[in-house]
């Protein structure tokens, strides 16, 4: 499981005037299936999106505003922003039984592998 | 005069392996991820007439295990992020996440009415209400003629 490269192609503009920020993001993998873990706080658990599409496992995510109501911005660590990161699955995984979780700022997912396909025999025909 | 392109064609030219290199590794450069958060959580701080408000991003780490203390005009965070537990037969792909304890302290420039500071913990992010004292709060004068 690698991070997803663009290969020389364009990503997506941005439509929003807003930093765009990587998760931080543990990748553990057993024989049953992988395990990804992804500190993403502050983000709005609506506006969460996983997809799994050609291999690609996108997640995006943008972040409710922390600002306080009648408080001016004194010192700042952090900022506000949307998440977003891709990665390129290499094992074939069981798409209908990935689960996601959101807690306390954390996405899991849960990713369980697919049963091995059976080797096709393909006959060869002497011509 | 003929004006050869740049980058194309099969010519050797020392400046073109240069920018080559340099291009190989600033890319090399800019795919590492080693950038270490120099403070675990990242706090935003609010300032305002009635006190201050302290936002931080703790992700992964249960409210109830959150240990803050307010001690005039110190508040000291302090907590535990525990590492995932792995299977026997797990193998680590990534691992960029911080774990283990830690502690901040925050010295505010008035004191805190600790009985009136309140905390919110919220997709990961915490939030400080740190208010003055009735008593320390600036009182208006109002001046009258004589």
């Amino acid at each position: 499981m690698t991070d997803h490269e663009t290969n020389g192609t364009v990503s997506p503009e941005a439509t929003r005037a807003e930093p765009v920020f990587i998760p931080p993001t543990d990748i553990i993998e057993t024989t049953a299936g992988v395990q990804m873990v992804l500190d993403m706080p502050g983000a709005d658990p609506d506006s969460l999106d996983v997809t799994l599409e050609n291999r690609v496992l996108r997640i995006s995510a943008r972040s409710a505003s922390s600002a306080p109501d009648g408080y001016a911005l004194l010192h700042a660590e952090y900022r506000d922003g949307s998440y977003e990161r891709s990665f390129t699955v290499s094992e074939p995984i069981d798409t209908a039984a990935i689960e996601a979780v959101f807690k306390d700022g954390v996405l899991r997912l849960t990713l369980p592998k697919a049963a091995p396909s059976p080797a096709a025999k393909i006959t060869v025909k002497a011509a | 005069m003929l004006h050869n392109l740049e980058n194309t064609g099969r010519w050797y030219d020392p400046l073109r392996q240069m920018r080559f290199a340099q291009r190989d590794m600033s890319r090399l450069l800019d795919n590492l991820r080693v950038a270490a958060t120099p403070e675990f959580p990242l706090m935003n701080i609010w300032g305002g007439t009635d006190g201050a408000v302290v936002t931080a991003e703790i992700p992964g780490v249960a409210p109830e295990e959150l240990d803050i203390a307010v001690h005039q005009n110190t508040v000291t965070l302090r907590g535990t992020r525990p590492a995932e537990p792995l299977a026997d037969d797990a193998v680590v792909h990534r691992q960029e996440r911080t774990t283990g304890t830690f502690t901040r302290n925050l010295i505010l420039p008035f004191r805190v009415d600790g009985d009136r500071a309140a905390a919110k913990f919220r997709n990961g992010v915490l939030r400080l209400d740190l208010p003055r004292p009735e008593a320390d709060k600036p009182h208006k004068i109002t001046v009258s003629r004589s």
